[in-house]
């Protein structure tokens, strides 16, 4: 088995004659393992460090760093084009966007 | 039947539907979660104006913390609309109306989680939506990230005007293929909406959200008013019209990045892209940049540059060969396969504190945007002139300029 954008599919090796497919799967287990064992021990099993800290975060209390400073504007400039294209959904803030038709 | 001569709100069909749930954006959770709206009132004034159609009117909003970790948000916005657009002028006559739409929310801060829920209602004279929804936000790992979980949920009732006795009103459906209901004074079109976001702090001075939207209609999703054109040599315009018909479920999928960097020099960039697919047939790619600076002490200019373009729907045709050619037939400009190009600008200048307690900061802004449309097979109609050489389908294609302004008071309290 491969992994290609994301989905697992059969390669065109697996499915040739005189194959031996379960020779790979030992290997991606072993694969498996140390990756989780990395995992481990870079995190030590504790809550995950955040890189930027606190007090590093100036910049995101800015307003020009909003991603929606005014919420009254920006839902209507969405709107207009979403009155007007075929595409709706998956803009402005998370959770925003628009439902219907 | 008399409704050709009021086979109007063409360009209101799709509005509408955006309208209504837009107002979502400004309820549902934010993409930084753990904190709740600032308490904010803005009033704010629009105006569209291109291809002969006029919208504008006021939209007023308030939010205001009820307690420490409860949140009101609430909404009036209203278009008022002069439409004598190339559909208006092909199959009906000018007309105006107004649009209303109302909205509440709450939000509610639990620790790390933010639960938000909200109703938002529009209402015109052939339309009627209501929609609900509900949305979770959770801030992870230090705060650096925030994931959101978005449910919605809307019931429309689609109605149709005709001329009664000199008066418009509300008429029966008729019985038409498309038409699940004949004779009914009202058609039916429910919507689910289910997103998932997430917000993630990459370094000191960038920032990403990504969204992922399925959205499922279903019931009539089509305009009572718009019209498909076919071939005919019995007319002398060489073509005839009939009602469009479209199928009665559609989903969409559509996903999208948008990143802002801070510059060294306190400034924002801001990029975004989105895909879009449906079971129409449409996909459609955007791509949008901007530019946020800081002058002076007290102002704050934008601008903005972006890019839409969409292919057809799978059952779209500027001009049948024939009547009942298919099972499905649109000509609906929104299905028809374009490019779209918009600029815009923005400046935003913030008044000296007044000496009034409860006002923290207030602001001032005026926004313009200009909107270019070329369709690719969406063709002017009402230039076919058989007589001059140009039969259907001959016509030169359809353009779009628009200007679409807004001026809005904020006041920080």
């Amino acid at each position: 088995m491969i992994i290609r954008n994301g989905n697992l599919t059969r390669s065109s090796r697996q499915d040739a004659p005189g194959d031996r497919p379960r020779a790979r799967l030992p290997r991606l287990g072993i694969l498996a393992l140390l990756l989780a064992t990395l995992g481990g021990a870079i995190t030590g099993c504790s809550p995950i460090e955040p890189w930027v800290k606190p007090y590093e975060r100036e910049h995101f209390a800015d307003p020009i760093m909003a991603f929606n400073r005014d919420p009254v504007s920006s839902v209507y400039r969405e709107h207009v084009f979403e009155s007007r294209e075929g595409a709706r959904g998956a803009t402005g803030g998370v959770g925003g966007g628009c439902g219907c038709n | 039947m008399q409704l050709s001569g009021l086979q109007r709100r063409l360009d209101a069909a799709l509005r509408r539907h955006a309208g209504t749930l837009l107002a979502l954006c400004l309820c549902v959770a934010p993409a930084i979660a753990g904190v709740l709206p600032e308490d904010r009132t803005d009033l704010l004034y629009h105006r569209y104006q291109g291809g002969g159609v006029t919208v504008q009117g006021p939209s007023l909003l308030i939010q205001k913390k009820l307690t420490d970790n409860l949140a009101l948000t609430a909404n009036y916005y209203e278009d008022m609309i002069s439409s004598a657009s190339i559909d208006v002028k092909l199959a009906a006559s000018p007309y105006k109306e107004t649009r209303k739409q109302k909205s509440v929310g709450l939000e509610y801060l639990h620790g790390k989680s933010t639960y938000s829920a909200g109703l938002i209602n529009s209402v015109e004279p052939d339309y009627r939506a209501n929609t609900s929804y509900y949305s979770i936000s959770q801030d992870m790992f230090g705060d650096l990230t925030t994931f959101t979980m978005t449910y919605k949920r809307g019931w429309d009732k689609v109605l149709k005007d005709g001329k009664v006795n000199g008066r418009i009103e509300n008429v029966p459906f008729p019985d038409e293929p498309g038409v699940p209901n004949p004779g009914g004074l009202s058609q039916d079109a429910d919507h689910r909406g289910y997103t998932i976001g997430l917000s993630q702090i990459l370094t000191r001075s960038l920032i990403m959200m990504v969204n992922y939207e399925v959205l499922t209609d279903q019931g009539y999703l089509q305009s009572p008013y718009r019209e498909i054109l076919y071939l005919d040599p019995t007319q002398g315009s060489g073509f005839s019209k009939a009602d469009q018909i479209y199928p009665n479920t559609r989903t969409s999928n559509a996903a999208s990045m948008e990143a802002k960097y801070y510059l060294p020099y306190r400034a924002a960039l801001t990029g975004q892209y989105r895909y879009y697919q449906d079971t129409w047939g449409i996909r459609a790619h955007t791509l949008e940049f901007g530019y946020t600076q800081p002058a002076w002490k007290r102002l704050i200019l934008d601008g903005s540059v972006r890019y839409y373009t969409q292919n057809a729907a799978n059952f779209y045709s500027d001009i049948f060969p024939r009547a009942n050619f298919q099972n499905f037939e649109a000509r609906d400009r929104e299905l028809a396969a374009f490019n779209s190009y918009s600029a815009g600008i923005g400046a935003s200048w913030e008044f000296p504190k007044p000496p009034v307690p409860w006002i923290n900061r207030s602001t001032f802004t005026m926004r313009l945007d200009h909107l270019f449309i070329n369709y690719k097979d969406f063709r002017n109609a009402l230039l076919v002139d058989p007589a001059a050489g140009i039969k259907p389908g001959q016509e030169p294609l359809y353009k779009l300029n628009a200007n679409i302004f807004q001026a809005f008071l904020s006041v920080w309290f």
